[in-house]
C-alpha cells in the first residue's frame, strides 16, 4: 500500500488508489468536474491539477495512480494558478446564464468558480453556442452550458448499459448528443445529478423551483421493493422533485426514473374526501358520516364475512392497524399477496432477498427465474450489471428473454427447463454447484402461476443442492415488486387460523359468503370478482379499487406520512412526511383507528409511537431500523410438478405499475415513448 | 451526387474479404478496434464519403453501438460525412503555405470552378475544402487531391492541374516543379563538405 505525503500530511492508501483519493484521505479538498467515484476515469477537465514534487508540471490527480513516496502539494501558488486557468478556459464558452439556469444554486461550476476561479473575465470575444439536443421526455438540455466532462456518456455506457449518448466532432466543435433519440434507460434521470452544470436538467422540474426554496425531507421510495433512499424536495405542500440519497447497501447513489419522476402523480387523481356510494353513485360525505356508515355495515356482519386485502403501497403501520381491526372484528380473512403469488409466509428466508443487494457483488453465479430485474427493480439490475462488468459473474435466465443490459445464458423459457436445472440434469446446475457464492433470484411472476408453490419448493431444493445456503451466505432470493409486501408478510398479513387467502376471499365474495372487503390500496385485483361485497377502499388515488368501492376513506401517499417500510431484502427503513395529505385525507392507520372507535372496539393505540411500540413488540426486528435481520433457513413451498409453461415477469408496464404512477403524466409519456425500447426482447444472449 | 442520403450500404464481395482480413488482425475480443480501417474501406467503396447507412453497416459488423462509430467518423476529418466530388481538393491554408501563395490557389479554384470552402461543383467533379497543415510545408504551397499531394504549386500550375483533372487525366503527384522529395532546387546548399562552397 503506497504511502504519500500530501501537504505535509503522510497518508497510506489502498494500492490502485489515485492521487486525488490520497488527497481526500489526507483531508485536502480537490475540485473536480469529470471525476466521479462510480465512473471510469476520464481525466479530461483538468480541474483536479495538483503539484507533485519532481514533476515538471502540475498533474491531473484523478488520473494519476498514487505511488509510494510521492510528495503532493495542493495549496501552492502554482496549483491556485492552474485552477484559475482551467476555470477561465471553461468559462470562455460557458454562457454564464446562472440566473435562468435550473442548476443555479447547486451547480459544481458555479460553486467552484466562486471558490477557485479568477473571479473576473478577460474574454470579450463571441462565445460559441451549441444547439440543444432531444434526449427524451425526462431530460431537458441546454447544451451551450456543457463542459464536456463526459460523465453522462460514461454513466449511460457503464452503469445504465445503454450506449446512446456520445461526443461527436472534436475540439471547439465537440458536442454531446444522442443523435436525436431518447435515452432509452430506466435509470436515465441520474445523468441530471451527474451533470456538473445545467446542461442536462430535469424536464418535468424545469423552471418550477429554485433549490434554496425547497424543504428537504429524507425518506424512502415506495415505487418498488428496493426501498431506494430518497430526498423529497417540497415547497409549501407540493412535492417539487425527488432525488436519490446515498446508501451504499441499497441504491448507492442512483434511483430509477419511476422513483424520480413519478411525483406529478401525487397531485392528480387524489382521493381527498371520503365518499359513500349512494344509489349507485359515489357521493362526497364527511368523515363522520363515512365512518358511521362503514361501522354500521360491519356491525351487522359476522367476523368470517369480513376480509381485507393489502395493496402495494401500504406502510407497515397502516397494515398493523388494519390487521388489528379486522382481527378485532373476528375475521382471519387477510391477504397481502394481491397478485396471488404462492409466497410461503411461514419461513421468512423463503420470501426475502437474502443475499442482500450489496451481497450481489460477492456472487459468482446467478440464476434468474421468471423475472426481468431491469423493470422489476432497476436498482438491483444495476448492481447485477456492475458485478457482471467485473467479469466473473456467470448469469443464466429461465424465462422470457429480455434485454437486461448484461449478457446471460438463456437457458430456456419454460418450467421444463427450470425442472431440469432443479434436478441437476441441466448444465447450469453444475455452474451453480461449482460456484463459490451461487445466487438464485426468483421473480414473483414465477410464483403467481398455479404451480407457484412447486416452483418455490423446487428452487428451495436447488438452493440447498448447489450450496447456496451456508453459514455467512444465503443465495436464495425472492425479488418482490411491492414496497409493502415484505413488511406485510413480516406482520403476518396473511390468512389466520381458518382464514381465507386471496383466492378464498374472491370466491367467498362471488358466492356471497364474504360480505365486506377492505382494500388497503389494493388496485391490482380483479374488481369484478368481488361480487356484491361491500368494498371499503383506503388509499390515496382514484384507481381501480376506488372505482369499485362502496366507501372510500382517503389515505396518505408515501410522501405524506412517517412510515416504516421493509424492502425485499428485509431491510427495515423509516420514511418521513414531506408534505401533508391533500384535503381531508389522513394517514391510513389513523383512519382504521377512528373506524375502530365508531365500531366501539377502539384499537389500543392513540399515536404513531404507541402503534409502533405494539408493532415492534409483535415483530421485534421491525424496530431494527436500517438493518437487515438475517432470516433462518427453513422449509417452504410445496413440492410438486412444474408446468412447462413460459415463465415471465408480471410487470407489463414498468412506468405504470401502480396507482400513483398511473396518475402521472410524466410516466404516461415515458410509457408511450420509452417502454418498447426498455422491455424489447433484443437480448444479448451470450 | 447531391443528396446526402443513402438507402443502404454493404461491402462488395472483394471488400468483404478485405474487411474480414482487417478484422482478423486484431486480437480476440478486440475486433472493435477495426472500426477505423473499415470506415476507410467503406468510404472508398462509397465514392469517398460515409453515409449513415455505411456507418450503421460497419457498426453492425463490429457489434458496436452506432453512436460509437459516429463519434469516430465525426472526429477524424479524413472521413467525409457528406458526399464529395470525384476530386476532393484539400487546400492547405496554414502559415507556410499561405506565405507561399495558398491564397492564389484558392482564387484560381474559385475562378475556374466557382467553389470555395466546403462547396462542390454542380457536375459533381470537384469539392474544395480548406485544411490546416498537411505536413508538406517544405514544398509549400500544396493541395491534396484525393490520396495524393501536389506540391510546389502556383496559380498557373494549379489551373493546369484542374484542366487536366476535368478532362479525365490524373497528373502525376508530388512536386510540380520537378524536384525530388524536398531536395532543394538546383544545387545542394546545406550540409556541404568543408571546402565545398
Ligand atoms: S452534458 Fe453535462 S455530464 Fe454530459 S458532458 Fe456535458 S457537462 Fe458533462
Ligand atoms: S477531475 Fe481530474 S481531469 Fe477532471
Ligand atoms: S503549411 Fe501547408 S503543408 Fe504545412
Amino acid at each position: 500500500m503506497p504511502k504519500l505525503t500530501v501537504d505535509g500530511v503522510e497518508v497510506e492508501v489502498e494500492a490502485g488508489a489515485t492521487v486525488l483519493q490520497a488527497c481526500e484521505a489526507a483531508g485536502a479538498e480537490i475540485p473536480r468536474f469529470c471525476y466521479h467515484e462510480r465512473l471510469a476515469i476520464a481525466g479530461n477537465c483538468r480541474m483536479c491539477l495538483v503539484e507533485m514534487e519532481k514533476a515538471p508540471k502540475p498533474i491531473a490527480s484523478c488520473a494519476m495512480p498514487a505511488g509510494d513516496g510521492m510528495v503532493i502539494h495542493t495549496n501552492t501558488p502554482t496549483v491556485k494558478k492552474a485552477r484559475e486557468g482551467v476555470l477561465e478556459f471553461l468559462l470562455i464558452n460557458h454562457p454564464l446564464d446562472c440566473p435562468i439556469c435550473d442548476q443555479g444554486g447547486e451547480c459544481d461550476l458555479q460553486d467552484q468558480a466562486m471558490a477557485f476561479g479568477p473571479l473576473h473575465s478577460r474574454y470579450h470575444e463571441p462565445k460559441r453556442a451549441v444547439p440543444d439536443k432531444y434526449m427524451g421526455p425526462l431530460i431537458g438540455t441546454v447544451m451551450t452550458r456543457c463542459i464536456h466532462c463526459t460523465r453522462c456518456i460514461r454513466f449511460s455506457e457503464e452503469i445504465a448499459g445503454v450506449s446512446v449518448i456520445g461526443a461527436i466532432n472534436r475540439g471547439e466543435h465537440m458536442e454531446i448528443t444522442t443523435l436525436g433519440q431518447a435515452i432509452t434507460s430506466e435509470l436515465s434521470g441520474n445523468v441530471i445529478d451527474l451533470c456538473p452544470v445545467g446542461a442536462l436538467t430535469s424536464k418535468p422540474y424545469q423552471f418550477t423551483a429554485r433549490p434554496w426554496e425547497l424543504r428537504k425531507t429524507e425518506s424512502i421510495d415506495a415505487m418498488d421493493a428496493v426501498g431506494s433512499n430518497i430526498r423529497i424536495d417540497a415547497r409549501g405542500n407540493e412535492v417539487m422533485r425527488i432525488l436519490p440519497r446515498l446508501n451504499e447497501d441499497v441504491n448507492e447513489e442512483w434511483i430509477s426514473d419511476k422513483t424520480r419522476f413519478v411525483y406529478d402523480g401525487l397531485k392528480r387523481q387524489r382521493l381527498d374526501r371520503p365518499y359513500l356510494r349512494k344509489d349507485g353513485k359515489l357521493t362526497a360525505v364527511s368523515w363522520d358520516e363515512a365512518l358511521e356508515a362503514v361501522a354500521a355495515k360491519l356491525k351487522a356482519l359476522k367476523g368470517e364475512e369480513i376480509a381485507a386485502i393489502a395493496g402495494d403501497l401500504s406502510a407497515v403501520e397502516d397494515l398493523v392497524a388494519l390487521k388489528d381491526l379486522v382481527t378485532e372484528l373476528g375475521s382471519a380473512n387477510l391477504d397481502c399477496r394481491q397478485d396471488g403469488a404462492a409466497i410461503d409466509p411461514s419461513c421468512r428466508a423463503g420470501y426475502l432477498f437474502n443475499t442482500t443487494i450489496a451481497g450481489i457483488e460477492d456472487a459468482d453465479a446467478l440464476l434468474i427465474v421468471g423475472s426481468n430485474p431491469r423493470i422489476e427493480a432497476p436498482i438491483i439490475n444495476a448492481r447485477i450489471r456492475k458485478t457482471w462488468l467485473r467479469g466473473d459473474l456467470k448469469i443464466g435466465l429461465v424465462g422470457a428473454a429480455a434485454d437486461l443490459t448484461y449478457a446471460y445464458d438463456h437457458l430456456g423459457e419454460g418450467g421444463d427447463v427450470l425442472q431440469a436445472v432443479i434436478d441437476g440434469s441441466h448444465e447450469f446446475a453444475t455452474v451453480l454447484k461449482n460456484a463459490e457464492n451461487p445466487m438464485i433470484i426468483v421473480g414473483t411472476g414465477a410464483l403467481t402461476r398455479p404451480d407457484g408453490a412447486a416452483v418455490l419448493a423446487g428452487l428451495r431444493k436447488l438452493a440447498g443442492d448447489c450450496g447456496a445456503v451456508r453459514d455467512g451466505w444465503n443465495g436464495f432470493n425472492l425479488l418482490h415488486l411491492a414496497a409493502s409486501r415484505v413488511g406485510a408478510l413480516d406482520i403476518g398479513f396473511v390468512p389466520g387460523e381458518g382464514g381465507r387467502d386471496l383466492a378464498g376471499i374472491m370466491a367467498g365474495a362471488a358466492a356471497g359468503e364474504i360480505k365486506a372487503v377492505f382494500l388497503a390500496g389494493a388496485d391490482e385485483i380483479d374488481m369484478q370478482g368481488l361480487g356484491d361485497a361491500f368494498v371499503i377502499y383506503t388509499g390515496s388515488h382514484g384507481d381501480a379499487g376506488a372505482h369499485r368501492a362502496d366507501a372510500i376513506l382517503p389515505g396518505a401517499a408515501y410522501t405524506e406520512k412517517d412510515a416504516t417500510w421493509v424492502n425485499t431484502e428485509g431491510r427495515v427503513q423509516q420514511g418521513f412526511r414531506a408534505v401533508f395529505p391533500p384535503g381531508d385525507a389522513r394517514e391510513d392507520w389513523a383512519i382504521y383507528r377512528a373506524l375502530s372507535g365508531h365500531l366501539g372496539k377502539p384499537l389500543p393505540y392513540n399515536s404513531l409511537e404507541e402503534l409502533r411500540a405494539r408493532m415492534v413488540e409483535a415483530v421485534p426486528h421491525l424496530g431494527a431500523t436500517d438493518t437487515v435481520t438475517p432470516a433462518e433457513w427453513g422449509d417452504f413451498g410445496q413440492a410438486g410438478a412444474i408446468d412447462a409453461a413460459v415463465l415471465r415477469t408480471p410487470v407489463e408496464d414498468f412506468y405504470l405499475s401502480n396507482a400513483i404512477a398511473r396518475a402521472s403524466a410524466t410516466m404516461a409519456r415515458c410509457s408511450a415513448e420509452l417502454l418498447d425500447a426498455i422491455t424489447g426482447a433484443t437480448g444479448t444472449d451470450g | 451526387m447531391s443528396a446526402d442520403k443513402q438507402e443502404s450500404f454493404s461491402f462488395s464481395p472483394e471488400n468483404l474479404e478485405k474487411a474480414k482480413a482487417i478484422i482478423a488482425k486484431y486480437p480476440q475480443g478486440r475486433q472493435r478496434s477495426a472500426v477505423m480501417p473499415l470506415l476507410d474501406l467503406a468510404q472508398r467503396q462509397n465514392g469517398n464519403w460515409l453515409s449513415e447507412a455505411a456507418m450503421h453497416y460497419v457498426a453492425e459488423m463490429l457489434d458496436l453501438p452506432y453512436i460509437r462509430v459516429y463519434e469516430v467518423a465525426s472526429f477524424y476529418t479524413m472521413y467525409n460525412l457528406k458526399p464529395v466530388g470525384k476530386y476532393h481538393l484539400q487546400l492547405c491554408r496554414t502559415t507556410p503555405c499561405w506565405l507561399r501563395g495558398a491564397g492564389d490557389l484558392r482564387q484560381v479554384i474559385k475562378d475556374k470552378l466557382g467553389i470555395s470552402h466546403g462547396e462542390t461543383t454542380e457536375d459533381g467533379l470537384f469539392t474544395m475544402t480548406e485544411v490546416e497543415c498537411l505536413g508538406a510545408c517544405c514544398n509549400a504551397p500544396m493541395v491534396q487531391i484525393n490520396d495524393d499531394y501536389y506540391e510546389d504549386l502556383d496559380a498557373d500550375i494549379m489551373a493546369g492541374l484542374l484542366d487536366k483533372l476535368a478532362s479525365g487525366e490524373v497528373p502525376p503527384a508530388g512536386s510540380q516543379k520537378g524536384r525530388r522529395g524536398s531536395e532543394p532546387f538546383g544545387e545542394r546548399t546545406t550540409l556541404l563538405e568543408k571546402g565545398d562552397s
